[in-house]
Protein backbone atom coordinates (compact mmCIF):
# COMPACT_ATOMS: atom_id res chain seq x y z
CA UNK A 1 0.00 0.00 0.00
CA UNK A 2 1.32 3.46 -0.89
CA UNK A 3 2.05 5.56 2.19
CA UNK A 4 0.92 9.18 1.99
CA UNK A 5 3.39 11.89 2.99
CA UNK A 6 2.22 13.34 6.31
CA UNK A 7 1.92 16.85 4.87
CA UNK A 8 -0.57 15.55 2.30
CA UNK A 9 -2.57 13.52 4.77
CA UNK A 10 -4.47 16.52 6.12
CA UNK A 11 -5.19 17.70 2.58
CA UNK A 12 -6.77 14.34 1.77
CA UNK A 13 -8.72 14.51 5.01
CA UNK A 14 -9.93 18.02 4.11
CA UNK A 15 -11.06 16.85 0.67
CA UNK A 16 -12.84 13.85 2.16
CA UNK A 17 -14.64 15.81 4.87
CA UNK A 18 -15.74 18.55 2.45
CA UNK A 19 -16.98 15.96 -0.07
CA UNK A 20 -18.94 14.17 2.65
CA UNK A 21 -20.64 17.42 3.59
CA UNK A 22 -21.40 18.19 -0.06
CA UNK A 23 -23.08 14.77 -0.20
CA UNK A 24 -24.97 15.60 3.00
CA UNK A 25 -26.20 18.82 1.39
CA UNK A 26 -27.18 16.94 -1.77
CA UNK A 27 -29.19 14.40 0.24
CA UNK A 28 -31.10 17.19 1.95
CA UNK A 29 -31.79 19.03 -1.31
CA UNK A 30 -32.87 15.81 -3.05
CA UNK A 31 -35.72 15.34 -0.61
CA UNK A 32 -39.03 15.73 -2.37
CA UNK A 33 -41.33 14.95 0.51
CA UNK A 34 -40.91 17.74 3.08
CA UNK A 35 -42.23 15.46 5.82
CA UNK A 36 -39.31 13.07 5.37
CA UNK A 37 -36.68 14.87 7.39
CA UNK A 38 -35.46 12.03 9.54
CA UNK A 39 -31.93 12.05 8.09
CA UNK A 40 -31.13 15.66 8.88
CA UNK A 41 -33.52 16.01 11.80
CA UNK A 42 -31.67 13.71 14.18
CA UNK A 43 -28.58 15.89 14.58
CA UNK A 44 -30.80 18.96 14.95
CA UNK A 45 -32.77 17.25 17.73
CA UNK A 46 -29.54 16.35 19.54
CA UNK A 47 -28.09 19.83 19.24
CA UNK A 48 -31.28 21.65 20.20
CA UNK A 49 -31.78 19.26 23.12
CA UNK A 50 -28.23 19.92 24.29
CA UNK A 51 -28.28 23.69 23.83
CA UNK A 52 -31.84 24.60 24.82
CA UNK A 53 -31.41 23.89 28.58
CA UNK A 54 -28.57 26.43 28.63
CA UNK A 55 -30.70 28.92 26.71
CA UNK A 56 -33.65 28.22 28.99
CA UNK A 57 -31.40 28.74 32.01
CA UNK A 58 -30.04 31.95 30.54
CA UNK A 59 -33.52 33.26 29.79
CA UNK A 60 -34.60 32.33 33.30
CA UNK A 61 -31.53 34.07 34.78
CA UNK A 62 -32.05 37.21 32.74
CA UNK A 63 -35.73 37.19 33.68
CA UNK A 64 -34.90 36.82 37.37
CA UNK A 65 -32.34 39.62 37.32
CA UNK A 66 -34.75 41.85 35.45
CA UNK A 67 -37.57 41.04 37.85
CA UNK A 68 -35.39 41.73 40.89
CA UNK A 69 -34.37 45.05 39.40
CA UNK A 70 -37.91 46.04 38.48
CA UNK A 71 -39.54 44.88 41.67
CA UNK A 72 -37.00 45.84 44.30
CA UNK A 73 -34.92 48.66 42.90
CA UNK A 74 -37.19 50.41 40.44
CA UNK A 75 -40.50 51.37 42.03
CA UNK A 76 -41.63 47.94 43.14
CA UNK A 77 -45.41 48.48 43.17
CA UNK A 78 -45.58 50.57 40.03
CA UNK A 79 -43.51 48.10 38.06
CA UNK A 80 -45.67 45.15 39.07
CA UNK A 81 -48.89 47.01 38.40
CA UNK A 82 -47.53 48.19 35.08
CA UNK A 83 -46.65 44.64 34.12
CA UNK A 84 -50.16 43.40 34.98
CA UNK A 85 -51.74 46.23 33.03
CA UNK A 86 -49.49 45.56 30.05
CA UNK A 87 -50.45 41.88 30.07
CA UNK A 88 -54.13 42.74 30.37
CA UNK A 89 -53.76 45.35 27.66
CA UNK A 90 -52.21 42.76 25.36
CA UNK A 91 -55.08 40.35 25.96
CA UNK A 92 -57.66 43.10 25.42
CA UNK A 93 -55.95 44.19 22.20
CA UNK A 94 -56.14 40.66 20.94
CA UNK A 95 -59.81 40.36 21.88
CA UNK A 96 -60.64 43.71 20.28
CA UNK A 97 -58.75 42.66 17.19
CA UNK A 98 -60.73 39.43 16.93
CA UNK A 99 -64.04 41.19 17.62
CA UNK A 100 -63.30 43.86 15.04
CA UNK A 101 -62.36 41.18 12.57
CA UNK A 102 -65.55 39.22 13.17
CA UNK A 103 -67.72 42.32 13.14
CA UNK A 104 -66.30 43.75 9.94
CA UNK A 105 -66.46 40.38 8.25
CA UNK A 106 -70.07 39.95 9.25
CA UNK A 107 -70.91 43.38 7.86
CA UNK A 108 -68.79 43.42 4.75
CA UNK A 109 -68.01 39.95 3.48
CA UNK A 110 -71.25 38.26 4.47
CA UNK A 111 -73.12 40.82 2.41
CA UNK A 112 -70.73 41.00 -0.53
CA UNK A 113 -69.41 37.48 -0.79
CA UNK A 114 -72.17 35.37 0.77
CA UNK A 115 -69.91 34.46 3.61
CA UNK A 116 -71.39 33.55 6.94
CA UNK A 117 -69.65 33.76 10.22
CA UNK A 118 -66.24 32.37 9.41
CA UNK A 119 -64.13 31.96 12.40
CA UNK A 120 -64.40 30.49 15.85
CA UNK A 121 -62.08 31.21 18.71
CA UNK A 122 -58.59 30.08 17.80
CA UNK A 123 -56.80 27.97 20.46
CA UNK A 124 -53.42 29.45 21.36
CA UNK A 125 -50.50 29.11 23.76
CA UNK A 126 -48.16 31.74 25.14
CA UNK A 127 -44.43 30.95 24.78
CA UNK A 128 -41.24 32.66 25.85
CA UNK A 129 -38.42 33.37 23.38
CA UNK A 130 -35.31 31.57 24.64
CA UNK A 131 -32.93 31.76 21.71
CA UNK A 132 -32.17 33.00 18.23
CA UNK A 133 -30.55 31.54 15.15
CA UNK A 134 -26.85 30.73 15.29
CA UNK A 135 -26.70 32.05 11.74
CA UNK A 136 -26.69 35.84 11.37
CA UNK A 137 -28.29 35.59 7.91
CA UNK A 138 -31.48 33.86 9.01
CA UNK A 139 -34.23 35.28 11.20
CA UNK A 140 -35.13 32.39 13.45
CA UNK A 141 -36.07 32.24 17.14
CA UNK A 142 -36.54 29.39 19.60
CA UNK A 143 -39.53 29.14 21.96
CA UNK A 144 -39.72 27.35 25.30
CA UNK A 145 -42.84 25.38 24.30
CA UNK A 146 -42.97 22.47 21.89
CA UNK A 147 -44.86 19.34 20.94
CA UNK A 148 -45.99 18.73 24.52
CA UNK A 149 -48.05 21.93 24.33
CA UNK A 150 -49.48 20.93 20.97
CA UNK A 151 -47.18 23.06 18.81
CA UNK A 152 -46.64 21.66 15.31
CA UNK A 153 -44.98 22.78 12.09
CA UNK A 154 -46.61 25.60 10.10
CA UNK A 155 -48.52 27.02 13.03
CA UNK A 156 -48.78 30.79 13.09
CA UNK A 157 -46.94 32.87 15.68
CA UNK A 158 -48.19 36.33 16.64
CA UNK A 159 -48.04 39.00 19.32
CA UNK A 160 -50.94 41.30 20.22
CA UNK A 161 -49.32 43.82 17.87
CA UNK A 162 -49.30 41.57 14.82
CA UNK A 163 -47.86 38.65 12.89
CA UNK A 164 -44.43 37.35 13.95
CA UNK A 165 -43.79 34.24 11.83
CA UNK A 166 -44.50 30.55 11.63
CA UNK A 167 -43.25 27.39 13.32
CA UNK A 168 -40.80 25.54 11.06
CA UNK A 169 -39.69 22.84 13.50
CA UNK A 170 -41.21 21.50 16.66
CA UNK A 171 -39.31 19.50 19.27
CA UNK A 172 -40.51 18.02 22.59
CA UNK A 173 -40.14 21.18 24.70
CA UNK A 174 -38.82 23.64 22.16
CA UNK A 175 -39.89 24.96 18.80
CA UNK A 176 -38.16 26.88 16.02
CA UNK A 177 -39.95 29.86 14.47
CA UNK A 178 -39.13 31.48 11.14
CA UNK A 179 -39.72 35.23 11.47
CA UNK A 180 -41.56 37.13 8.74
CA UNK A 181 -38.43 39.20 8.14
CA UNK A 182 -36.54 36.13 6.91
CA UNK A 183 -36.11 35.96 3.15
CA UNK A 184 -37.67 32.47 3.09
CA UNK A 185 -40.84 33.50 4.91
CA UNK A 186 -44.09 34.63 3.34
CA UNK A 187 -47.56 35.53 4.61
CA UNK A 188 -50.83 35.75 2.70
CA UNK A 189 -51.82 39.39 3.07
CA UNK A 190 -53.91 42.23 1.73
CA UNK A 191 -54.14 45.99 2.07
CA UNK A 192 -56.79 46.66 4.72
CA UNK A 193 -58.61 49.53 2.99
CA UNK A 194 -58.43 48.60 -0.69
CA UNK A 195 -58.60 44.79 -0.03
CA UNK A 196 -55.88 44.27 -2.67
CA UNK A 197 -54.40 40.79 -2.08
CA UNK A 198 -50.69 40.06 -2.30
CA UNK A 199 -48.26 37.89 -0.34
CA UNK A 200 -45.82 39.72 1.91
CA UNK A 201 -42.32 38.28 2.11
CA UNK A 202 -39.23 38.90 4.19
CA UNK A 203 -36.08 40.41 2.72
CA UNK A 204 -33.57 39.54 5.42
CA UNK A 205 -33.83 43.11 6.72
CA UNK A 206 -36.27 44.96 9.03
CA UNK A 207 -38.74 45.85 6.25
CA UNK A 208 -40.97 43.42 4.32
CA UNK A 209 -41.72 43.25 0.61
CA UNK A 210 -45.29 43.26 -0.74
CA UNK A 211 -44.69 41.53 -4.01
CA UNK A 212 -47.59 41.48 -6.40
CA UNK A 213 -49.60 44.69 -6.19
CA UNK A 214 -50.24 45.84 -9.74
CA UNK A 215 -49.35 49.36 -10.83
CA UNK A 216 -53.07 50.10 -11.26
CA UNK A 217 -54.00 48.88 -7.77
CA UNK A 218 -54.48 51.29 -4.94
CA UNK A 219 -51.68 51.38 -2.36
CA UNK A 220 -50.24 54.32 -0.53
CA UNK A 221 -47.81 55.03 2.28
CA UNK A 222 -49.50 54.60 5.66
CA UNK A 223 -51.96 51.92 4.50
CA UNK A 224 -52.39 49.03 6.90
CA UNK A 225 -51.51 45.54 5.68
CA UNK A 226 -53.40 42.64 7.27
CA UNK A 227 -53.46 38.88 6.81
CA UNK A 228 -55.73 37.63 4.06
CA UNK A 229 -56.36 34.25 5.66
CA UNK A 230 -55.56 32.50 2.40
CA UNK A 231 -52.39 30.88 3.69
CA UNK A 232 -54.39 28.70 6.14
CA UNK A 233 -51.95 29.64 8.90
CA UNK A 234 -53.12 33.04 10.13
CA UNK A 235 -56.72 34.10 10.72
CA UNK A 236 -57.94 36.94 8.58
CA UNK A 237 -57.34 40.60 9.44
CA UNK A 238 -54.39 40.20 11.81
CA UNK A 239 -52.08 43.20 11.43
CA UNK A 240 -48.97 42.47 9.36
CA UNK A 241 -47.57 45.99 9.04
CA UNK A 242 -47.78 49.50 7.65
CA UNK A 243 -46.75 50.48 4.13
CA UNK A 244 -43.73 52.78 4.35
CA UNK A 245 -42.68 53.01 0.71
CA UNK A 246 -44.47 52.70 -2.64
CA UNK A 247 -42.66 52.95 -5.97
CA UNK A 248 -43.97 52.10 -9.44
CA UNK A 249 -42.34 49.02 -10.99
CA UNK A 250 -42.36 47.45 -14.43
CA UNK A 251 -45.45 45.35 -13.72
CA UNK A 252 -45.97 45.49 -9.98
CA UNK A 253 -45.44 48.25 -7.47
CA UNK A 254 -42.39 48.04 -5.25
CA UNK A 255 -43.88 48.20 -1.76
CA UNK A 256 -42.05 48.06 1.54
CA UNK A 257 -43.93 47.24 4.74
CA UNK A 258 -42.81 47.88 8.31
CA UNK A 259 -43.92 44.94 10.52
CA UNK A 260 -46.49 45.78 13.19
CA UNK A 261 -44.86 43.39 15.69
CA UNK A 262 -41.56 44.46 17.24
CA UNK A 263 -39.60 41.67 15.59
CA UNK A 264 -36.29 42.76 17.12
CA UNK A 265 -37.61 42.85 20.69
CA UNK A 266 -39.60 39.66 21.03
CA UNK A 267 -39.71 38.11 24.48
CA UNK A 268 -43.11 36.43 24.60
CA UNK A 269 -45.25 35.36 21.69
CA UNK A 270 -48.54 33.58 21.03
CA UNK A 271 -48.64 30.39 18.98
CA UNK A 272 -51.93 29.71 17.19
CA UNK A 273 -52.55 26.04 17.89
CA UNK A 274 -54.02 25.14 14.56
CA UNK A 275 -52.83 24.96 11.01
CA UNK A 276 -56.35 25.37 9.68
CA UNK A 277 -57.83 28.37 11.44
CA UNK A 278 -60.20 29.51 8.72
CA UNK A 279 -63.39 27.54 8.38
CA UNK A 280 -65.44 29.26 5.74
CA UNK A 281 -68.98 28.17 5.14
CA UNK A 282 -69.59 28.92 1.50
CA UNK A 283 -73.13 29.59 0.40
CA UNK A 284 -71.86 29.98 -3.13
CA UNK A 285 -69.17 27.98 -4.95
CA UNK A 286 -65.65 29.26 -4.23
CA UNK A 287 -65.16 30.25 -7.85
CA UNK A 288 -67.74 32.98 -7.48
CA UNK A 289 -65.83 34.70 -4.70
CA UNK A 290 -63.84 37.55 -6.18
CA UNK A 291 -61.96 38.35 -2.99
CA UNK A 292 -60.25 34.98 -3.06
CA UNK A 293 -58.85 35.59 -6.51
CA UNK A 294 -55.65 37.52 -7.16
CA UNK A 295 -56.09 41.10 -8.24
CA UNK A 296 -55.33 42.59 -11.62
CA UNK A 297 -53.09 39.94 -13.03
CA UNK A 298 -51.19 39.32 -9.84
CA UNK A 299 -50.05 35.72 -9.54
CA UNK A 300 -52.09 33.62 -7.15
CA UNK A 301 -50.58 32.58 -3.86
CA UNK A 302 -50.44 29.01 -5.05
CA UNK A 303 -48.05 30.11 -7.80
CA UNK A 304 -45.35 30.72 -5.23
CA UNK A 305 -42.53 28.24 -4.71
CA UNK A 306 -43.49 25.08 -2.81
CA UNK A 307 -41.03 25.97 -0.05
CA UNK A 308 -43.53 28.56 1.11
CA UNK A 309 -46.48 26.67 2.53
CA UNK A 310 -47.77 29.96 3.95
CA UNK A 311 -49.02 30.81 0.50
CA UNK A 312 -51.21 27.80 -0.17
CA UNK A 313 -54.74 28.65 -1.08
CA UNK A 314 -57.52 26.94 0.81
CA UNK B 1 4.34 14.63 27.65
CA UNK B 2 5.35 18.20 27.00
CA UNK B 3 2.70 20.85 27.40
CA UNK B 4 4.23 22.94 24.61
CA UNK B 5 6.87 22.30 22.03
CA UNK B 6 8.54 24.05 19.11
CA UNK B 7 8.09 23.38 15.43
CA UNK B 8 11.21 24.46 13.59
CA UNK B 9 10.47 25.61 10.08
CA UNK B 10 13.56 27.21 8.61
CA UNK B 11 14.83 29.57 11.23
CA UNK B 12 11.48 30.31 12.88
CA UNK B 13 10.26 28.85 16.17
CA UNK B 14 6.50 28.19 16.20
CA UNK B 15 5.06 27.10 19.51
CA UNK B 16 2.17 24.63 19.61
CA UNK B 17 -0.15 25.44 22.50
CA UNK B 18 -2.09 22.99 24.58
CA UNK B 19 -5.13 23.62 26.71
CA UNK B 20 -6.55 22.22 29.91
CA UNK B 21 -8.88 19.25 29.45
CA UNK B 22 -12.35 20.17 28.19
CA UNK B 23 -11.36 23.76 27.37
CA UNK B 24 -12.06 23.42 23.66
CA UNK B 25 -15.41 21.64 24.13
CA UNK B 26 -16.59 24.11 26.76
CA UNK B 27 -15.50 27.07 24.62
CA UNK B 28 -17.38 25.68 21.62
CA UNK B 29 -20.59 25.05 23.57
CA UNK B 30 -20.33 28.44 25.29
CA UNK B 31 -19.83 30.19 21.94
CA UNK B 32 -22.85 28.42 20.41
CA UNK B 33 -25.08 29.16 23.40
CA UNK B 34 -24.05 32.82 23.40
CA UNK B 35 -24.52 33.00 19.63
CA UNK B 36 -28.08 31.75 19.99
CA UNK B 37 -28.87 33.58 23.22
CA UNK B 38 -27.42 37.09 22.91
CA UNK B 39 -29.49 38.31 19.92
CA UNK B 40 -32.70 37.74 21.88
CA UNK B 41 -31.76 40.52 24.27
CA UNK B 42 -29.28 42.48 22.12
CA UNK B 43 -30.47 42.25 18.50
CA UNK B 44 -27.28 43.91 17.20
CA UNK B 45 -25.28 40.96 18.57
CA UNK B 46 -26.56 39.00 15.59
CA UNK B 47 -23.62 40.24 13.53
CA UNK B 48 -21.17 38.35 15.75
CA UNK B 49 -19.93 34.95 14.60
CA UNK B 50 -18.51 33.51 17.80
CA UNK B 51 -18.27 29.92 16.45
CA UNK B 52 -16.06 31.22 13.63
CA UNK B 53 -13.80 33.09 16.07
CA UNK B 54 -13.45 29.92 18.16
CA UNK B 55 -12.60 27.89 15.05
CA UNK B 56 -9.93 30.39 14.02
CA UNK B 57 -8.43 30.70 17.49
CA UNK B 58 -8.02 26.99 18.16
CA UNK B 59 -6.83 26.45 14.60
CA UNK B 60 -4.13 29.07 14.99
CA UNK B 61 -3.14 27.81 18.43
CA UNK B 62 -3.14 24.07 17.87
CA UNK B 63 -1.43 24.34 14.48
CA UNK B 64 -2.44 20.87 13.37
CA UNK B 65 -4.40 20.98 10.08
CA UNK B 66 -6.17 17.66 10.69
CA UNK B 67 -7.52 18.58 14.14
CA UNK B 68 -8.19 22.13 12.92
CA UNK B 69 -10.40 20.99 10.07
CA UNK B 70 -12.20 18.40 12.19
CA UNK B 71 -12.90 21.00 14.87
CA UNK B 72 -14.19 23.33 12.14
CA UNK B 73 -16.47 20.57 10.85
CA UNK B 74 -17.82 19.88 14.33
CA UNK B 75 -18.51 23.55 15.09
CA UNK B 76 -19.97 24.21 11.64
CA UNK B 77 -22.38 21.28 11.79
CA UNK B 78 -23.54 22.29 15.28
CA UNK B 79 -24.10 25.83 14.03
CA UNK B 80 -26.05 24.46 11.05
CA UNK B 81 -28.24 22.42 13.32
CA UNK B 82 -29.07 25.51 15.40
CA UNK B 83 -29.99 27.44 12.25
CA UNK B 84 -32.48 26.79 9.50
CA UNK B 85 -29.68 26.23 6.99
CA UNK B 86 -29.17 22.74 5.53
CA UNK B 87 -26.58 20.71 7.42
CA UNK B 88 -23.21 21.21 5.78
CA UNK B 89 -23.40 24.87 4.75
CA UNK B 90 -21.45 26.20 7.71
CA UNK B 91 -19.83 22.79 8.10
CA UNK B 92 -17.99 23.11 4.78
CA UNK B 93 -16.97 26.73 5.31
CA UNK B 94 -15.70 26.18 8.85
CA UNK B 95 -13.89 22.97 7.82
CA UNK B 96 -11.90 24.96 5.28
CA UNK B 97 -11.31 27.84 7.70
CA UNK B 98 -10.16 25.40 10.41
CA UNK B 99 -7.73 23.79 7.96
CA UNK B 100 -6.34 27.11 6.70
CA UNK B 101 -6.05 28.61 10.20
CA UNK B 102 -4.09 25.58 11.39
CA UNK B 103 -1.88 25.58 8.32
CA UNK B 104 -1.12 29.30 8.61
CA UNK B 105 -0.67 28.99 12.38
CA UNK B 106 2.05 26.41 11.74
CA UNK B 107 3.98 28.80 9.53
CA UNK B 108 3.49 32.25 11.03
CA UNK B 109 3.66 33.82 14.43
CA UNK B 110 0.05 34.69 15.17
CA UNK B 111 0.41 36.00 18.70
CA UNK B 112 0.59 39.71 17.90
CA UNK B 113 -2.78 41.51 18.20
CA UNK B 114 -2.37 43.17 14.79
CA UNK B 115 -1.63 39.85 13.13
CA UNK B 116 -4.67 38.34 14.83
CA UNK B 117 -6.87 41.25 13.74
CA UNK B 118 -5.74 40.96 10.11
CA UNK B 119 -6.02 37.17 10.03
CA UNK B 120 -9.51 37.19 11.57
CA UNK B 121 -10.68 39.82 9.06
CA UNK B 122 -9.26 37.75 6.19
CA UNK B 123 -10.79 34.52 7.50
CA UNK B 124 -14.16 36.22 8.08
CA UNK B 125 -14.24 37.47 4.49
CA UNK B 126 -13.13 34.06 3.18
CA UNK B 127 -15.74 32.29 5.34
CA UNK B 128 -18.48 34.54 3.97
CA UNK B 129 -17.19 33.94 0.45
CA UNK B 130 -17.35 30.16 0.90
CA UNK B 131 -20.86 30.35 2.39
CA UNK B 132 -22.11 32.43 -0.55
CA UNK B 133 -20.34 30.17 -3.05
CA UNK B 134 -21.92 27.04 -1.55
CA UNK B 135 -25.32 28.76 -1.49
CA UNK B 136 -25.01 29.76 -5.13
CA UNK B 137 -23.51 26.53 -6.48
CA UNK B 138 -25.11 23.85 -4.36
CA UNK B 139 -28.31 25.40 -3.05
CA UNK B 140 -29.17 27.67 -6.02
CA UNK B 141 -29.81 30.59 -3.66
CA UNK B 142 -28.85 34.09 -4.67
CA UNK B 143 -26.86 35.85 -1.99
CA UNK B 144 -24.84 39.07 -2.28
CA UNK B 145 -21.05 38.70 -2.17
CA UNK B 146 -20.63 41.97 -0.35
CA UNK B 147 -22.86 44.31 1.68
CA UNK B 148 -22.10 47.18 4.01
CA UNK B 149 -23.43 45.11 6.90
CA UNK B 150 -20.92 42.37 6.10
CA UNK B 151 -18.07 44.88 6.10
CA UNK B 152 -19.20 46.17 9.49
CA UNK B 153 -19.59 42.61 10.79
CA UNK B 154 -16.06 41.80 9.56
CA UNK B 155 -14.62 44.80 11.40
CA UNK B 156 -16.58 44.17 14.62
CA UNK B 157 -15.71 40.47 14.69
CA UNK B 158 -12.02 41.20 14.07
CA UNK B 159 -11.88 43.73 16.90
CA UNK B 160 -13.74 41.37 19.24
CA UNK B 161 -11.37 38.58 18.22
CA UNK B 162 -8.33 40.45 19.55
CA UNK B 163 -9.88 40.66 23.02
CA UNK B 164 -11.45 37.20 22.92
CA UNK B 165 -8.15 35.57 21.90
CA UNK B 166 -6.43 37.40 24.73
CA UNK B 167 -8.93 35.89 27.19
CA UNK B 168 -8.60 32.44 25.63
CA UNK B 169 -4.79 32.70 25.92
CA UNK B 170 -5.34 32.57 29.70
CA UNK B 171 -6.73 29.04 29.31
CA UNK B 172 -3.51 27.70 27.83
CA UNK B 173 -1.35 25.31 29.78
CA UNK B 174 1.74 27.17 30.95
Amino acid sequence: MVALPSRHRSLFLLTGVVLLQVLLLAIQIRKIDPKDESRSRLIRVWTVTAISPAERGGAWGVGRIRNIWRHYFALSDTARENEDLRRENGQLKLEVMQLQSKSSEADRLAALLNFKQTQGKVPMVVARVIGASADANSAVIYLDQGQREGIRRNMGVITPEGVVGKVIESFRDTSQVLLITDRDCGVGAMIADSRVHSPVAGLGEPLLDMKYVGNDDEAKVGDRVVTSGQDRIFPKDLPVGIITQVKPGSQYKQIRVRPSASIGKLEEVIVLLTTDPLQFKHDAPPTTIPAAAPTSGAPSASALPPSKPAEKLP
Amino acid sequence: MNDAFDLRIGESHIEVHKFHGGTILISVVFALVLQAFLPVYIPKAGILDLPLLITIYFGLSRRNPSTGLLLGTFIGLLQDSLSKTPLGLFGISKTIIGYLASSIGARLDTEHPLARFALTAAFFALHQGIVVLVQKLLLAESQPWFTTNLAIACLVNSILAVFLYFLLDRLRKT
